[in-house]
């Protein structure tokens, strides 16, 4: 079970035919859908090979500064792309959020590769590259939903929290049910599908390297590790940019600075 | 002391401005003769508690409420007003319970689900909720706007008994000239500060 079938060009426009169901769909219940549909198949197609080619060229690469950079180029894509899926902002979100990401990424995807996988050497950008691209999308995730959350929740309740900033309380204990409330949801989409995992889902990691013929059970010990880093990653993440956002919207003088929130 | 102003110019500001709710972009004021920016500002909103137009209440009974309002570390740090097991086992002491019974409520009124109490209900425990920690001015948003005359009356009784007991102070804001009449020594027109 060595190797696997290339898939040609022509294959590729056949698979395309597939999303004429949702093209069709589009038109005949009038969702309006067609031009997005489109768009968004043609940039996955284009963005997707660009980055097969920058891929293949970057794993003969032996240069770690290089790979570090293109590693830091990927988590600041993650941490602008999580603020802008959030519907509202403040002056330093994208420093905060930029900040998360890169901690939580480069702590968790540097732990795993050097003590858990132990790639040799450490930046063999086969190893490091995919693993901090899937740590990032979760990240991402996390981040963005927890953010959102936390600036809705300080929205909403913002009487609640002030009547106790007016009886005494620190800003902590007037807004940290939000914060927790924030991590809280986070959190939450990685241990939902943890718990299907296998079950209901079959990981795209796991099944691609099953795909390229990869013993079943190392790809499942492979998809293990990986599953663990990315919960890490997202708990960090998302606490990190909470934690921060908390710091800015509620500020030294026990203020809940609603002021400096603005619509997207 | 009374503040008066058509809608809009800017008397809830004031409040919220003097216990630093809202940060203050020019000019400075102090309490007790010490610049607001050098107070620690929860106990110094403990001492000067602003009540505002809307009361919120938290989920729970009134006296979960009440209680939620003396667990605050300040409160636990500075221990006045009530005892420090008052505050970790709350029980109804006389204090409230004479206040209740001035607002002619019972103590069964500490039962009642805070969040589906009336705005004027809500007033009254928010009124409770500040007056349990012992504040020494209440900042007043039209304390009476959401109650009935009758209860108007009790509050206002209750509130100038409070006022009586010694060093304290209230400043008040309300649509009814005749009740800032009432309470205040003084009235402050904002319209006339104006330049």
């Amino acid at each position: 079970m060595n190797g696997y079938i290339t898939i040609g060009y022509g294959q590729l426009a056949l698979s395309a035919l597939l999303i004429l169901v949702n093209v069709g769909l589009s038109i005949g219940l009038k969702l309006g859908l067609e031009r997005s549909l489109a768009i968004a198949s043609l940039r996955m197609v284009v963005q997707l090979l660009l980055i097969g080619f920058v891929l293949e060229w970057l794993f003969t690469q032996e240069n770690p500064f290089l790979i570090l950079a293109i590693s830091l180029v990927m988590a600041s894509i993650a941490g602008i792309a999580a603020v802008n899926r959030t519907s509202r902002r403040f002056p330093g979100i994208y420093l905060n959020s930029l900040l998360s990401v890169l901690v939580a990424s480069s702590l968790v995807t540097g732990l795993s590769v050097r003590g858990i996988i132990q790639v040799q050497p450490w930046f063999d950008p086969q190893y490091l590259i995919p693993l901090l691209g899937m740590v990032l999308g979760n990240t991402l995730t996390g981040i963005s939903l927890g953010l959102d959350r936390f600036m809705e929740g300080v929205t909403t309740q913002r009487d609640q929290i002030e009547t106790l900033l007016t009886l005494g309380a620190t800003r902590w204990e007037a807004a940290h049910k939000q914060v927790q409330e924030a991590i809280r949801t986070g959190m939450i989409p990685t241990i939902n599908s943890m718990m299907v995992m296998g079950l209901v889902s079959l990981p795209g990691m796991m099944t691609g390297q099953i795909l390229a013929g990869a013993n079943p059970i190392d790809a499942v010990r492979y998809q293990i590790v990986i599953i663990f880093m990315i919960a890490s990653g997202a708990a960090l993440g998302t606490f990190g940019v909470v934690l921060l956002a908390f710091r800015r919207l509620l500020s030294p003088d026990h203020q809940l600075r609603l002021d400096l929130l603005r619509p997207k | 002391m009374g503040l008066v102003a058509p809608s809009g110019a800017g008397k809830t500001l004031l409040l919220r401005s003097i216990v630093l709710l809202d940060p203050v972009q020019e000019g400075q004021i102090a309490f007790q003769g010490k610049p607001l920016r050098d107070w620690h500002l929860p106990s110094l909103r403990r001492q000067m508690v602003y009540l505002p137009q809307r009361a919120t209440a938290f989920p729970g009974t009134v006296q979960d409420n009440l209680q939620q309002a003396l667990q605050l570390k300040v409160n636990q740090a500075q221990g006045s007003g009530l005892a420090q097991d008052d505050a970790k086992q709350w029980r109804a002491n006389s204090r409230i319970l004479h206040w209740l019974q001035q607002l002619g409520r019972g103590q069964d009124f500490l039962q009642l689900q805070a969040q589906q109490l009336s705005g004027g209900e809500t007033q009254i425990l928010a009124l409770l909720r500040a007056l349990q920690i012992d504040p020494q001015v209440l900042l007043l948003d039209e304390p009476t706007a959401s109650l009935d005359a009758e209860t108007t009356d009790k509050v206002e009784t209750l509130l100038q008994d409070w006022l009586q007991a010694g060093n304290r102070a209230f400043l008040l804001t309300s649509h009814d000239q005749q009740q800032i009449q009432r309470f205040t020594t003084r009235t402050l027109d904002l319209t006339e500060l104006r330049p």
